[in-house]
């Protein structure tokens, strides 16, 4: 048996996962079906606040092949409330969260009934037949109006529509020193109010559901990236003992976040499998998944920037509205908080104040959604940055490399409390321009403006960085989050030489089975093919915290070092059983166990068939080499990269046309860079995405008008340009892999060099900011006003679908 | 015989039509009620899995099969409007011993992640490189730009698309 010859780390090895994939063969969850098999449907609440004066069902129970239907009252002793893992403050207010509506509905598309059926047709057709009566009430949507005095309240039993405030100041925590004295003593201070709009996740996958209770666990499959996570909160929202409960994650079609998320159909279609006894399955329409599965971002950010005259940052305060919607999900209020470190990005600063006030309205409730918290952060200091440097007459670059930690200061504590491990800003910004051609680029916009060229060029620049391989648990848990972030992995070595990986990561597009596999070959010296990675159910992988936050291979994949390290050990121990010598002797090399200095030698595979048989180990051996870990990072991980953009602007249109785009990220150590570009080729086109095409819009009655693809702007092949990438290598310090995560770098990266490239197009008209999506009538009003353009109309998309969801949404 | 009813055995007045439909070459004969959607005739029907339902509005594409060789959203078309013709789906594109060069070009290119569009980015690739053997970038863009990914960003399908191009003009992939 021979060594793999090239190392597998770094190899851009072509996907494991792909053949089931291109050949239709996959299993989704809604592929799967069971025998005995019913179908749930859900019935949506068309409107944003209402009291649930009746519901009369008795109708839809005649309809042909209903086997139930049920109402929050009648499952309101069993459903319990969705849970919120991360109460951000001590004084917090948490609604209480029914997976169906009981009394009231908070936001429209929120479930208030549910029909089981012997098909799906047959459940969506009875749906109709329920008639619900809403006394309907005052509807919260704007944030500023929702904090005012005598707002009404989303829920009045909490007395307030504000959630929680959490604040960081650098002074408080002696990670720097106070705001108010850094903006009393700079000679320059900005301030811009920027507006995140309501993004929706849009995996292509909808959500769908399958739980089987006839077995002695209950089996639910799932469309989620959280299998763990969810047969724990199963057990904790039903009260079912979490033995009973056996999560699946089959193949899941992309997540971003959005199906990071225990969702009122999960427990809904567990509880009314296991109330009938037979299997349960629900699969969302589009517009359910985008009325009711969580949405992302929006904030209102106030951010102030103080600066010397000669370009010297001070300080930076940011002041934030996050909009939470109706209800507290498994994460949302720490959403935001995830970007509190970040507003100080790659700079250096003598004060940062961070404070945000979560706030409660009548609308879906948000969440993760890539990037989560730190896009937001991103974009406000990428954008402060641009806006500086024209305040100063700057070359946005050259004023970032003055503030930008230089790569010989690393290790570096910055201003908001977290040691950078690593990086190299001025390596990964260099090659950037290269590719870019930045100074011919320059030269163009001058020649434009000067002829008055009606196709003005912008460039736009983002420096960024993010935190993520997420997370220490340690840290976690000083921010009050309910769990930990640490990850498992395990090795069976099978007595045919042959490897099975079992992680606790459950990736839904990522390549896991690919990319663990070469670390795996890598370390334990096997070829590539002979390792097979299990995930995403729980009866296999008994242990894990999932994938979310660009985490799998920083911390999921260091787990897997450590097992395979100690699958080494003692593989070493029963070598030196076998050949006769000192376990000091054995020296372990691309699969091979030789003796120090002889040409005595076995390898990996006899010794784990000889492990297995068992005959003859060493005195107190177990008869394995099996092993696992759990790895717990000490720090987070720190991508950081360079992003350019070029784009050209009709000032006679508003059009913007993406000219150029180039990226160098550094994403640390590379284990495939098919999937990292991949993943930053993804990412980019969903940063994109948000600076100009993505918006969810509700009209003045809370009803989601943007509640189809025909209305929610998602990019197609046309709308995106190729991109040029690139990366720098400078290895993470806090995993033995030395990677950082590149799930979200692209994403966080993209807005702001789009938006700073259009602003740059258009600043000397007058122009100093252009709200998201950067709409062709939103650049045209800016071009024409002179001034800043604050929405208002060309947000919304014109002439689509509008919500007209079949089971409930406005028509 | 597969007889699919939507609404079955209940005895409600249901209207049945039987239909015949060519599907990746074998015919098949099918009761449906007229409702049904093409896409959940091949589904839940025939048990064609690889054809996936993505949106209901005719805008992501993840349904597209070919039908008498023109990429058609199966969503958007009833089953018995397909009475008669020949409907290829991603089942159809491979042999069990060989696959069809756009999706070695898919593979090979990094075209797919989560890889839910890819059946529908197949039909609809396949159904241009029968039109136009040697597309552009910006034909490729175009002719796929009824079919959202999530994922990719697109910039490896259109690769994927220029692989199996050459491949199937006998050039070096």
């Amino acid at each position: 048996m021979t060594a793999v010859a090239e190392p597998e780390v770094g190899r851009a090895r072509l996907r494991k996962e792909d053949a089931r994939l291109i050949t239709g063969r996959t299993r989704w969850t809604d592929n799967l079906s069971l025998p005995g098999m019913l179908h749930l449907a859900f019935l949506r609440s068309p409107v944003a606040h209402a009291r649930i004066s009746k519901i009369d069902t008795s109708a839809a129970k005649q309809k042909p092949g209903v086997i139930a239907v049920v109402t929050g009252a009648d499952v309101a002793e069993e459903q319990g409330s969705l849970p919120c893992a991360w109460p951000i403050t001590e004084d917090i207010k948490i609604p209480n969260a029914p997976s169906l509506a009981v009394d009231e509905v908070n936001f429209a598309g929120e479930a208030v009934a549910a029909v089981v059926a012997r098909s799906a047709a047959e459940a969506v057709d009875a749906l109709e037949a329920i008639d619900v009566e809403y006394d309907e009430l005052p509807v919260v949507l704007d944030m500023n109006e929702a904090l005012a005095e005598g707002a009404d309240l989303v829920h009045p039993e909490l007395g307030t529509n504000k959630c929680a405030t959490w604040v960081f100041d650098s002074a408080e925590a002696g990670s720097g020193g106070a705001i108010d004295d850094a903006i009393a003593q700079a000679d320059v201070v900005l301030e811009r109010t920027f507006r995140q709009q309501r993004l929706i996740p849009s995996f292509m996958e909808p959500r769908s559901v399958l739980v089987d209770p006839t077995g002695e666990q209950i089996t639910v499959w799932s469309a989620t990236q959280i299998p763990h996570i969810l047969k724990w909160m199963i057990s904790a929202v039903t009260g079912v003992p979490e033995t009973k409960v056996r999560v699946i994650a089959p193949d899941v079609g992309g997540g971003f976040g959005g199906k990071l998320q225990v969702t009122p159909e999960e427990i809904i279609t567990f509880l009314m499998a296991r109330r009938l006894g037979r299997p349960v399955k629900w699969t969302e329409t589009r517009s359910e998944s985008m009325q009711s599965a969580h949405h992302g971002r929006d904030q209102i950010q106030k951010i102030t920037l103080a600066a010397a005259s000669d370009g010297t940052l001070k300080g930076l305060k940011v002041e934030l509205l996050a909009d939470m919607g109706a209800y507290l999900r498994l994460v949302t209020p720490g959403v935001p908080i995830l970007g509190a470190f970040m507003f100080n990005a790659i700079y250096k600063m003598d004060a940062y104040r961070f404070e945000c006030t979560n706030v409660f309205t009548n609308k879906t409730p948000t969440d993760a959604y890539r990037g989560a918290g730190r896009p937001e952060a991103t974009f406000a200091i990428e954008r402060m940055m641009d806006e500086l440097a024209a305040e100063l007459g700057r070359d946005p670059i050259d004023l970032r490399r003055q503030n930008w930690i230089k790569h010989e200061e690393f290790p570096f504590t910055t201003v908001a409390g977290l040691t950078y491990d690593s990086g190299n800003y001025e390596a990964a910004t260099a090659k950037a321009l290269e590719l870019f051609g930045y100074d011919a680029l320059r030269q163009e916009q001058r020649e434009r403006r000067e002829r008055g060229d009606t196709v003005q060029l912008g460039i736009g620049v983002s420096t960024y960085t993010e935190m993520c391989g997420l997370a220490p648990s340690r840290v976690l848990g000083a921010l009050r989050y309910a769990a930990g972030g640490w990850e498992h992995a395990s090795i069976r070595m099978l007595p045919t030489g042959k490897v099975e990986v079992i992680t606790g990561t459950s990736p839904h597009g990522q390549g896991h089975e690919t990319a663990w596999s070469q670390i795996v070959a890598d370390r334990l010296g096997v070829p590539f093919e002979d390792v097979e990675v299990l995930h995403g159910d729980t009866a296999a992988s008994h242990k894990g915290m999932d994938s979310y936050g660009s985490r799998s291979l920083a911390v999921g994949g260091t787990a897997l070092v450590m097992a395979a390290d100690r699958v080494i050990e003692k593989a070493k121990k029963l070598a030196a059983h076998m050949l006769e010598c000192s376990e000091d002797d054995i020296e372990f090399s691309g699969g091979k166990l030789t003796v120090r200095g002889t040409d005595k030698a076995t390898d990996i595979q006899s010794v784990a068939l000889h492990a297995h048989v068992a005959h003859d180990l060493p005195e107190g051996m177990e008869a394995s080499l099996d092993s696992e870990a759990t790895f717990d990072p000490e720090n987070f991980s720190y991508p950081h990269g360079t992003h350019l953009c070029a784009v050209e602007v009709d000032t006679e249109t508003g059009q913007v046309k993406i000219r150029s785009y180039v990226c160098v990220d550094d994403v640390g150590t590379v284990v495939n860079p098919l999937i990292v570009e991949g993943q930053v080729h993804g990412g980019v086109a969903q940063g994109i995405a948000q600076a100009l095409f993505e918006d969810a819009v509700h009209d003045e009655s809370g009803t989601l008008t943007t509640g189809t693809f025909a209305d929610y702007l998602l990019p197609s092949a046309a709308d995106l340009p190729s991109f040029v990438t690139d990366r720098t290598e400078t290895p993470a310090t806090t995993n033995p892999l030395g990677a950082k995560g590149v799930g979200e770098a692209g994403t966080i990266a993209a807005t702001p060099a789009v938006v700073n490239a259009i602003v740059d197009a258009v600043r000397h008209l007058g122009v100093d900011d252009i709200e998201m999506p950067c709409t062709p009538m939103r650049v045209w009003r800016a071009v024409h006003s002179g001034t800043r353009a604050e929405g208002g109309p060309g947000g919304e998309a014109g002439g689509g679908l509008g919500s007209i969801d079949a089971s409930g949404g406005a028509q | 015989m597969t007889v699919v009813h939507e609404e079955s055995a209940t005895g409600a007045e249901v209207p049945i039509r039987r239909i015949r439909v060519m599907v990746n070459g074998e015919t098949k004969t099918a009761e449906v009620e007229p409702r049904l959607l093409l896409v959940h005739l091949l589904r839940r029907g025939l048990g064609l899995t690889g054809t996936h339902m993505g949106c209901d509005t005719t805008n992501c594409g993840a349904c597209t099969v070919l039908v008498n060789g023109r990429p058609v959203k199966s969503c958007t078309m009833l089953a018995v409007q397909a009475d008669g013709a020949e409907v290829q789906t991603v089942e159809g594109l491979s042999t069990p011993s060989e696959l069809h060069p756009l999706q070695e070009g898919f593979k090979e290119e990094h075209g797919l992640q989560c890889g839910f569009c890819t059946p529908g980015m197949l039909m609809s690739a396949k159904a241009l490189l029968e039109e136009n053997p040697d597309p552009s970038e910006d034909e490729i863009r175009w002719a796929l730009s009824g079919n959202l990914c999530r994922c990719t960003g697109y910039q490896n399908i259109v690769k994927a698309v220029q692989w199996a191009g050459r491949k199937m003009r006998g050039e070096q992939a």
